[in-house]
């Protein structure tokens, strides 16, 4: 074995898994855990621990795989995350804890993100469960939003003892989890469930169908309800749109809409009341998770499926992982493009999209070079369906009924960084919310920090 | 689960349900609509709210059989439940959240056409309660698919029931009857139009000749109906709406039917395929060339 790489970890062939929406990572078993467990050098100064926005214990839940105590090895990461499976696949590991990997200096850092999935599964396998508290705080506590910052967030306060309830606005718990991320890149029932299932073994109620904001208002919760604190984890919803002609047209969807259809409603299954539009050319214009996930949806639902974005492939802020699985899948990639116009025949429907190339000037304020258009580019190319991947900004629903919630230019709650303490008192909040669109593990890192900030302040009052 | 508290089939293939859904049912006001899923694997389905008891906590809704979906909802009987009933979602009527003072020196009209005849009722209703009386046109096919006489009476100002059959009432669309009306020297301020897109349409070409302000209720294809996904988009003169937050109320002059007709029709293969196979088994697969 060479110690310089990582043990490979099996996946679906690419063609195979391109016609279908079983989880394309296969993960390690018993034996490939523990040999890629040795690979860790177990630093006294962990990097990878600063790495990890929630500062799981690593090297010890490693130290835990390499000896085969695989329940302890879930204990330590229990201490530190809610949602072990959910992280194991979907958090960037390649710019958090295996980025400082100090095995990643000379050859490839430990696979921590695959060994903390084999932690979780096999956890899930043996039916072991987060322990609850043993003592009741005897207040409570309101979570608005069941996604990973709410959930995350729940988890904790629970461990501590509170009365925790989490309000949903769909009919399903899981946010982002249930809605955004597909079945082939994190299984619904078998790993997003069992973790809510977790969560409420901690003694957390759900509620779903409840929209704060407006079937009841968090003045109300506090006021009518009891709750002594809430969080506010309530994502980044509102899709963005170009602005373009033709942007309307029959065929023309955002990410949001295309995956809630296939992932919440189950669209991608022909039995499921709910449609999807199965196209023959699909064009995703967007470069992010999002964008790789609703192309390889389309390609699985059986459409050539191109993606375009304006800046080029280094540029590109998808995870690496999804990038590769993707381009190995066969979805297309028409980097440095950029859409002008969506054309349709007479009665709307889209028969194609109109490119300008592009090409990369200064670096802009994000430190990436912006793109910039090449005069006179123009070319048409066909399609039947274009999906919008575009970003997300938060829902001003919760802001706009709050008195005394203040947020700032792009629409998000202002929240302290540490605690998530908001302008107005009881109330914290963090995720997408406060950030605009990032990812699963930034929001449960935030979620973790408002358990403090909320513990601390209920402990004060 | 949401017990239904009542079901009564009101014509061919139009239902009323009173729904316990006591957060909804505080909270609610005219003008506002609910999701609901009949069980666990249905599609969420938006309705206007009919009307709503704070007390008891129940919400009424009137629905059409369209699809399968609601040819589901139609099986429900008194004592099941909805697996799913969200709201309110959407922003009320403006005629109730605009100041009170002015509402009252407005001469209102309502049209009503079809099942758009629930929607217009709790704001009429509404009005009534606040010392409004409004003028309600309800039009109807024929007698007899027509609903909420009987209620709608006893909330209306002037209440004119046209059939497009003449088989009851006036004769002819609404639209002839609100121009009757007008040339029979009534006078309106306001005009709200609740019915199938290509009657508000209509509507909205008539009032913009009577120069009449018109409000319209609109609803196009939704899934999440808190501003998630977009499907709902609509051109309103020249900026784009979300149907489900910054509406389903919008200046019924400035929406662009033509194109909002056509994003209704996306998925009318797939839902007349759903809606068959619910009637009548798995029969039709397509691709026999029979039909």
């Amino acid at each position: 074995m060479d110690v310089l790489k990582k043990v490979p970890v099996r996946e679906q062939e690419p063609k195979v898994r391109a016609t279908n929406f079983e989880e394309v990572c296969l993960g390690y078993n018993a034996e490939e855990a523990m040999a890629e467990a040795e690979r860790c050098l177990n630093c006294k100064n962990a990097q990878c621990v600063k790495g990890c926005p929630v500062s799981i214990n690593i090297p010890e839940f490693i130290h835990e795989v390499k000896e085969g105590n695989f329940d302890k090895a879930y204990d330590v990461i229990s201490e530190s995350s809610a949602l072990p499976a959910v992280c194991g696949r979907v958090c960037p590991q390649e710019s958090q804890c295996e980025g400082k990997c100090i095995r990643g200096i000379k050859g490839e850092p430990v696979s921590i993100g695959k060994l903390e999935r084999f932690v979780a599964d096999t956890a899930c396998a043996n039916g072991r469960k987060p322990q609850p508290a043993s003592e009741k705080k005897g207040k409570k506590v309101a979570i608005i939003g069941s996604g990973p910052a709410g959930l995350t967030c729940a988890g904790d306060l629970a461990k501590l003892g509170y009365d925790v309830t989490i309000f949903e606005a769909l009919h399903q718990a899981g946010g982002v989890l249930v809605y955004g991320i597909p079945e082939f890149r994190l299984p619904k029932e078998r790993v997003v469930a069992k973790e809510i299932e977790n969560v409420k073994s901690l003694g957390v109620k759900i509620e779903t169908n409840v929209v704060i904001g407006k079937s009841i208002t968090i003045d109300e919760l506090m006021e009518e309800e009891g709750f002594d604190a809430v969080f506010i984890g309530s994502g980044a919803g509102l899709p963005r749109f170009m602005g373009i002609p033709g942007e309307n047209a029959n065929g023309v969807f955002s990410a949001n809409e295309y995956l809630t259809r296939s992932n919440l409603m189950k669209a991608f299954d022909s039995s499921s009341a709910t449609p999807i539009m199965h196209a023959k050319k699909v064009v995703v214009v967007g470069g992010g998770n999002v964008a790789m996930d609703a192309a390889r949806t389309a390609l699985r639902l059986g459409a050539e499926t191109h993606i375009v974005y304006r800046r080029s492939e280094e540029e590109l802020p998808a995870r690496a992982e999804e990038v590769h699985h993707a381009k190995e899948e066969g979805i297309i990639f028409d980097l440095l493009r950029n859409p002008v116009e969506i054309l349709h025949d007479e009665n709307d429907w889209v028969t194609g999209i109109r490119l300008i190339k592009m090409e990369l000037g200064e670096p802009d304020e994000s430190g990436r070079r912006s793109p910039v258009e090449v005069a006179g580019s123009e070319y048409d190319i066909e399609a039947d369906c274009v999906i919008m991947a575009l970003g997300t900004s938060p829902n001003p629903l919760i802001a706009s009924t709050t008195k005394g919630l203040d947020t700032n230019k792009r629409r998000c709650i202002v929240a302290e960084e540490e605690f998530g303490q908001t302008s107005k008192e009881g109330v914290f909040a963090g995720g997408d919310a406060v950030t605009g669109a990032a990812t699963v593990i930034l929001a449960m890192g935030a979620g973790k920090a408002a358990a403090k900030g909320i513990d601390n302040y209920l402990s004060n009052k | 689960m949401y017990t239904i508290l009542k079901a009564e089939e009101l014509t061919a293939n139009i239902f009323l349900m009173v729904v316990k859904a006591p957060r909804v049912a505080k909270s609610c006001l005219p003008g506002q609509f609910v999701i609901v899923r009949t069980d666990e694997e249905s599609e969420r389905i938006p309705l206007t709210i009919c009307d709503y008891d704070r007390e008891e906590g129940t919400i009424t809704i009137v629905f059409q059989v369209v699809g399968a979906g609601t040819l589901l909802m139609s099986k429900l009987k008194k004592g099941d439940a909805f697996h799913d009933f969200v709201g309110p979602l959407g922003k009320p009527s403006e005629l109730i959240t605009d100041d009170i003072e002015i509402t009252k020196k407005k001469r209102i009209v309502f049209i009503a056409g079809g099942v758009g005849t629930a929607p217009v009722y709790p704001q009429v209703k509404w009005l009534k309660e606040h010392g409004i009386n409004a003028d309600v046109i309800v039009g109807a096919k024929s007698k007899d698919i027509l609903i909420l006489e009987k209620e709608m009476e006893a909330v209306a100002g002037n209440l004119y029931v046209t059939t497009d059959d003449g088989s009851y009432g006036r004769s002819g669309m609404v639209t002839k009857c609100l121009q009757d009306l007008v040339d029979e020297g009534k006078q309106y301020d306001v005009c709200v139009a609740i019915g199938p897109m290509i009657m508000m349409k209509f509507v909205c070409k008539l009032t913009k000749e009577l120069n009449l302000p018109t409000v319209v209720s609109m609803n196009p294809i939704m899934v999440d109906g808190t501003g998630m996904c977009g499907a709902c988009r609509l051109s309103v003169g020249d900026k784009i709406k979300f149907a489900c937050v910054d509406g389903p109320e919008f200046d019924g002059h400035l929406i662009n039917f033509d194109e909002a007709m056509k994003r209704q029709a996306i998925y009318k293969t797939a839902e007349g395929e759903a809606y068959l196979a619910a009637k009548e088994g798995k029969t039709h697969h397509g691709g026999c060339a029979n039909c």
